[in-house]
Formats: structure tokens, sequence, C-alpha cells
């Protein structure tokens, strides 16, 4: 029954929707580059990023917002290696997505030391405040709940109809669409397939760099070891959970994060229980999902393909079948 | 008339170890419709995707309206008005009409698209050239008659004045067929003009203004179709004089090998596709099923070959009940299957030729011996194979999705005829080959027959399933309209019972 209770009460919806933005913004950057045929397991790697490069910005610049920028531009730079690899190269995706994340870990673990050495009462950098929404902030719950956030989470929350738009009244939208479904008919109608390709993955690098920075500086104000501890794999499932559109995966994403906020309000009720169990429940919850009501899914077509031009000068003696299985269409 | 729309000039295109395109000098006049013919592996849609921009030349030049054009890409070839319908469409099945027309045009500086306005202007061209489509359909929904319809209205949208049509009539019916010649007669009269590829005769001199004959990647000369003839373009394209019609001795027929009895079976959409069907055949002989496509025939051999859940009824196969086996349990009872789409079940288009020629028996002895594949077993015989079916190719390792329409068709057939197999299921054998190929198939068939297998062929050609079956069954809407035997047959009988009438008794 406590815990029952728990679900009614608005500090608990708060911290969904402040625990569900950083979710949020690495879902939709996911979209972004599935929907264009990236299959894009990269999305920790690049919040990782991120939570550092926007901790490490906030704190030399000692401006939060200067902190956000610099998240976005390094979860761009890492998208755009994955690109390289994964568009130009034409390394198994999967395989490209891991390296990128096993070199965000490393990057920002090293540097992390560098800059600090093994001093752990590091400093803390500027973080976002809540935005002052004045007597707005007095109405009963709903004022706790949708008034007394940071910028970041309202930002998030403007841009899931926003990525809707673009995706489906744009035609921007409809060649990152027709991209991750048919590369070959997107290049017979004189569109280059590589570009589309490379450009939603800076936007999907932006969007979790700013994800991997909501989870670093809206509160705690500071970095650690693997900070984003496997969010972006959560946003992976949040975004095939919401059937690759916009609208859906947030939504996948506010189920996680409610979960992950239920967890912390176990911990406070003091259970006999490791307050490791409580961890485990975001991606118990995530488990579950993906088992239970989630059918057969279908993605987009040339998912993880790497798309190559046949019979044109200049690629053709790259195509060959060393080891990788490119995608041919006759 | 006389005005030259466009020129090649000494085109050239090389693939790794072959030349696609040698010294290839084209010319096309404004409002014809002219037809490039030649073998499968030619050339022809190599040297159309150079016009397109697909591919860059590795020499000639290409001169269309009097502009040279350098540096070709299909942005730029659609711009001067060249605009290609695909052997392979190149439609995206999970968008709408509208947004397939749409991609790539509306590129002005608002990045709202308006699908209104363009779903407007598609039946506002819909209606001038006649041809009908929903603008709002998913294109996955349409038949293959309507998307070519709509990949025809994507060039016009496109403002195309030169339309490349590649193989366009090789998945159409017959009335679809007459419908599409209709609708380019059309096209020509408003001033387009049309460079068709078909491997269909009766087709070329129906509808052609000039014919171009491709050999080998060389052009062989052009010629007016009202000077030419069947024979005449069959010898220049294949080099050799063209058997046109088929020989073959009266059935043999020996013990039953398949019996079907009062099958059902449902599509996709779960609904009944067969619907209570009972037939048998026997060694030695060819049952042929005609009938419009869609009718049931897809599944009707993916349920015979273990591919579709049967609901109700029975396959008995060498006095076995083999409702719902498992493909592979087939297969070793000596089943094999030429299935419809070559791309979808008959070859996997990222593995090598090579790969491709043991699907079935990679697995087993000689090609496996004790977990061990034997690669040199597997290349000698793939090597056989290809020699056997002349099947044209640089290397047999390459990717089996880099050969021409025709050679992939051949890829499949060769594997599948050359397992010996007592139940040969084949649907629609020929589609995309040339004049000299179906030749070779359809006498394999028949020897195939004459070995005693029980060959079951589906096909949406009347005159393949006329010239080739012992006995003719017509499908309707999932059931039997009647049985004939072949020198009962008419094709008036048979074309009224594939609109659905009883056979009359
Ligand atoms: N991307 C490619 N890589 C390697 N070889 C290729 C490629 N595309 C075509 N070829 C080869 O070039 C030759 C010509 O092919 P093309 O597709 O132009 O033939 P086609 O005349 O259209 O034949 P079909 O009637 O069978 O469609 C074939 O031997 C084919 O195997
Ligand atoms: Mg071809």
């Amino acid at each position: 029954m406590q815990i029952l209770s728990l679900l009614i009460e608005a500090d608990f919806w708060a911290a969904t929707l402040r625990l569900t933005t950083p979710l949020l913004l690495a879902a939709l950057g996911g979209v972004f580059s599935e929907r264009a045929g990236i299959n894009n397991m990269g999305l920790d790697g690049a919040m990782l990023m991120g939570a550092f490069f926007g901790y490490i910005g906030a704190l030399f610049t000692q401006n939060a917002f200067l902190g956000f920028v610099c998240a976005a531009i390094s979860g761009a730079l890492i998208m755009l290696l994955l690109g390289f690899m994964s568009i130009n190269v034409k390394v198994n995706q999967i395989v490209t997505a891991l390296g990128t994340n096993m070199l965000a870990l490393g990057v920002t673990s090293t540097a992390f030391r560098m800059i600090f050495g093994n001093d752990l009462a590091q400093l803390t950098s500027p973080g976002l405040v809540p935005v002052n929404f004045g007597s707005l902030s007095k109405i009963p719950f709903l004022g706790k709940v949708l008034f007394g956030q940071t910028p970041i989470v309202y930002l998030a929350i403007i841009l899931v109809p926003i990525s809707h738009y673009i995706m489906y009244n744009t035609h921007w939208g409809l060649k990152i669409r027709a991209t991750g479904e048919h590369p070959k008919a997107v290049d017979t109608v004189g569109i280059d397939v590589y570009k589309v390709r490379y450009v939603s993955l800076i936007i999907s690098g932006i969007l979790c760099g700013l994800g991997g920075a909501a989870v670093t500086l809206t509160g705690i104000n500071t970095f650690y070891d693997n900070i984003t501890a496997g969010r972006g794999f959560i946003a992976v499932a949040a975004v095939v959970f919401g059937k690759w559109s916009p609208v859906g995966a947030s939504l996948a994403t506010l189920l996680f994060g409610a979960g992950e906020a239920f967890q912390l309000r176990l911990q406070g009720l003091g259970f006999d229980i490791p307050y490791a169990y409580f961890y485990m429940l975001p991606y118990i919850v995530t488990m579950i999902s993906l088992i239970f009501f989630m059918g057969p899914s279908k993605g987009p077509a040339a998912t993880g393909q790497p798309y190559i031009k046949s019979g044109s000068k200049a690629k053709r003696k790259k195509v060959s079948r060393a080891g990788l299985k490119p995608e041919v269409k006759s | 008339m006389s005005e030259i729309i466009l020129e090649m000039k000494g085109v050239r295109k090389e693939f790794p170890g072959l030349v696609a395109n040698d010294n290839v000098n084209l010319q096309v006049k404004k409002g014809e419709i002219h037809v490039l013919l030649g073998e499968n592996g030619a050339g022809k849609s190599t040297l159309m995707n150079i016009l397109y921009g697909l591919y860059a030349a590795d020499g000639g030049e290409v001169i269309f309206k009097g502009n040279v054009i350098h540096d070709n890409t299909p942005k730029k070839a659609i711009g001067m008005g060249v605009g290609m319908v695909h052997q392979h469409f190149m439609l995206i099945p999970a968008l709408t009409v509208v947004e397939n027309m749409i991609l790539g045009m509306q590129e002005g500086p608002n990045p709202v698209i308006n699908k209104k306005e363009a779903a407007n202007k598609i039946l506002e061209l819909g209606k001038k050239f006649g041809l009908k489509v929903d603008p709002y359909a998913k294109v996955w929904q349409l038949s293959v008659g309507e998307q070519q319809r709509v990949e025809i209205l994507k060039a016009l949208f496109r403002g195309a004045e030169l339309l490349i049509l590649d193989e366009p009539t090789a998945v159409l019916t017959p009335q679809e067929t007459q419908e599409l010649f209709t609708l380019l007669r059309g096209l020509t009269k408003q001033g387009l003009t049309i460079i068709f590829i078909t491997h269909k005769l009766n087709e070329v001199m129906e509808i052609s203004d000039r014919i171009t004959i491709l050999q080998r990647g060389k052009v062989v000369g052009t010629v007016n179709t009202k000077d030419t003839n069947k024979q005449d373009l069959a010898r220049m394209m294949v080099g050799r004089d063209v058997v046109l019609s088929v020989d073959k001795a009266p059935a043999n027929p020996g013990a039953k090998v398949l019996e079907v009895k009062d099958l059902e079976v449902k599509n996709d959409k779960n609904l009944v596709a067969v619907n209570k069907l009972s037939f048998e055949i026997r060694a030695g002989e060819i049952f042929g099923i005609a009938g419009v496509d869609g009718n049931g025939q897809s599944e009707l051999v993916e349920a015979l070959t273990g591919l579709r859940v049967v609901e109700s009824g029975e396959v008995i196969y060498n006095n076995e009940n083999v409702t719902n086996k498992p493909p592979r349990y087939l297969i070793e009872k000596g089943m094999a299957h030429i299935p419809e789409d070559r791309h979808l079940r008959g070859l996997v288009l990222n593995m090598s030729v090579k790969e491709n020629m043991v699907l079935e028996d990679f697995y087993r002895e000689p090609f496996t011996v004790n977990h061990f594949m034997k690669f040199d077993k597997i290349d000698a015989y793939s090597k056989e194979l290809i020699k056997e079916y002349d099947i044209r190719l640089s290397s047999d390792d390459i990717p089996v999705g880099n050969l021409s329409g025709g050679n992939q068709q051949k890829v499949v057939l060769a594997r599948m005829l050359q397992r010996n197999p007592n139940l040969l299921i084949v649907m629609h054998p020929t589609r995309g080959l040339d004049v000299g190929a179906i030749e070779f198939i359809h006498k394999r068939i028949i020897r195939a027959r004459d070995n005693g297998s029980a060959v079951l062929l589906i096909s949406t050609e009347l005159e393949e399933v006329l010239t080739l079956s012992d006995r003719i069954g017509v499908i309707y809407e999932g059931q039997l309209m009647g049985i004939v035997n072949q020198k009962d047959a008419n094709t008036n009988e048979l074309g009224l019972m594939m609109a659905g009438s009883h056979k009359a008794s």
C-alpha cells in the first residue's frame, strides 16, 4: 500500500520527468539514426561523452549552458567517428558501436583521471537550476511536476513534437525515412545516401550528448566513471519499443524513467533489501516490457546495412567480400 | 520525328574481369519507342544505368538533347528529363505513393512538404495519361502492375522526356501489358521518347519503332521494326537460329508422385487463398496451372514446399502424408522448388554464386565430409553448372546479386534441375530470360519429365503453360476451375476459366 501511494505523489512524478529526460533525448537521437538506416548501438557512448564533456565544459567556463554546448559537440564528434566507420569503411555497425562505446568509456575515464588525479573530492560544476515559473509552481500537484523542472527537461519535451513534425512533414524527414528503408531507391532519385546518414548521425550525437549532460548537470553536477550506466542501451530499447517513431520512443522512455524514479523512492522507504536490487529495477522493466508488450517488431528495412553504390568507378574496388556482407542490390 | 534526342557514343563499362559495354553506339529519335534487345547479361541494364547516371562509364560520351553530359549522376539525368523504371523497382514499400513521388523533389527553402499539392498533381497527371493510382496508398499494398504505374508516374512527375523501361512486362499479366502499351503509345503522342527493354519478341514487334540489338556488350545493329521479324531478331541476338516452338513426345505417366486433397491455405492477410483444392501428378508428366497472378498460386506452392502452414486437407508425396512437413524434409525426399521471386526465396544475394549453387546440399556429402566443407568440390560443381547452363559472369566468387537478372534466374534453375528431383515445382521459370535461354530451360524441364520427374508448372504466361504441360488446370480464387488435356486445350476456353467460369463438361 505504501508502495502504491507513491504513484500519486507529486514528487514521484517530478522525479520521473527528470529521470526520463536523458533517456528521452537519447531515444530521439536513436530514432533519427535508426530511421536513416544506421543500427545505432552507440547511443550510450555518445551519452557518456556528453556527460563528461558537459561537466568539464561547465566547470571550466563556469557556465552550465556552455557545458551543454560542449556536450552536444562531443556527442556529435563520436557519432561522426561511428559514421565514418560504418558508412565509409562499412564495418559492421554493431561492432563499430561496440568500439565507440568502449572508446567513450576509455576517453572519459582517462581524461577524468588526468585532470583530477585520484583526488576523489573533485569540484562540482555549475548546473542547471529549475526554471522559476512564479505562482504557477504553486498549483497543487501539477505545479511541482511540471513547473519545477530544469530547462533541459522542457527542451526534451518540446523536441518530441518537433521531431515528429520533422520526421513526417518535411522533406528532411522523408529522406531520412526513405534512406533507412531502401537506400538504393533513394540514390536513384538523386539523393546522397551518405549525406543523409551523416546528418542523421550528427543529430543523433547532439541529442545523445545533451542527454548525457542532462545526467551530470542537473543536480549532481559532477562526474564519475561510466556515469550513464547503460542508459543509452535503455534508449535503444525504447526506440524499438516505440516502433521507431519519435512519440512512441518518448512514451517508452517515460516508462523507463518511471521505473528509475520508483526504485529511488523504494530505496528511501528503507526495506531490508540490498540497494543493488533496486538499481536493477529500470533494467528489469526494460526487459519485461520488451518481452511482454513487444510483438514481432520490424524496423526500417535497411537498418544495419552499409550502402554500396554498385558500378561507380571510385568505389568499385572496395566492393570486396573480405569479411563483410554488404547489401548488394542488382 | 527524325530529330535525335539521345546519342550514346563509344560507351564502355568494365566490371572486374568483364566488359559489360564495349564501344556501344546508340541513337534514339524523339518520339519513338526504341527497343533494346539482347541476351541475358548482354549489357542492356548496364547501358541504361550509365545513361541514368547510376554507373560511371569508363569511356564514351552521352549526348542528350544536343548537350554532352559530363560526370552524370541520377540528379543530373533527372534534371535533364531522363526517367527510368528499373528492372527491380525502386519504390519504398513502407512509404505512401505521394511520399515516393516527392522524394528528392520539393527541395526548396521551405522544408515542409506539401502532400496535398503533390497528390493533386498525381491525380492530374494520372488523368492526363490514363494512369489511376491512389496517392495515399502504401506502396506495399499495391499489386505489381500498380507499382509499375507508380514508377512511371514518378518519372513523369519529374518531367521526364525520355523514359527508360527495363523489362517492364516481365512481371505483368497479359491484360496489364496491353494497358501498358496503350499508355506508352499515348505518351509518345504527347512527345515523350521511350527506351524499352524486353525479351519477348511478340512485344518487340508490337510496340517498337526501332530496335537496337546488343550481344555480349557490343551493338550488333539497329533495325526498323517493320523491316524485320521474330526469327531474324532471335538470330541477331543469340547468334544462331532459335527454335521458338517446343517439340516434345507424348507423356508417359507412371506412378502417382503427388496428390493434393481438399487443400486449404490462408494468405498473409489471413484470408483463404487456396480453397479445397485437389489434384494429382504422376511421374513423367507435366501438370501446368494457369491463372491470373494472385489467385492463390503463391500460397499453393508455399504450402506444397513446406513454407506455409496448411489449414486443412492433405498433401501426399510418394505415398507419404507430408502435410506441414518442414522444407528440408521434403528436399531430402527429392522435391525441388523454383520459387517465383528469385530475390526473396531463390537466392542469398550477398553470397557468392558458388555458395548459392549448393544452398540445398551444402551440409551433405560430397560438399561436406565429417562437418568440414569441401570447397574444391563445391568449386568444381559450381563451375560445371555455370558451363552447362551458360551462366554469364566474370567469376563465381562475386555476390550473386551482381549478376544480370536473367543470369540470376539461371543460377536458381541450374541448382534445382541438377538435383534430379522426383518432384519439380516450378513457378515462372523463364521470367526475365532471353529467347535462347527460354528454349534451353524448356528443353531441360521436358528432359526432367522424360527422366521420370513429376513436374508442377505454374506460370502466368498462358503460352508457356500451353506448350509445356501435358495436363492443364486453371486456378481462380484458390479453386481449380477444371483440368484439360493439352491436346484438348484451347486458349479461348482457358481464358474464360481464368476469368472464373467453370469448365464446360
Ligand atoms: N555491379 C556489378 N558487378 C559486377 N558485374 C556486374 C555488375 N552489374 C552487372 N554485371 C555484369 O555485367 C553484365 C551485364 O549485365 P546487365 O545487367 O547489363 O545485363 P542485361 O543485358 O540487363 O541482362 P538481363 O536481360 O539478364 O537483365 C553481366 O554479365 C553482369 O553479370
Ligand atoms: Mg537487365
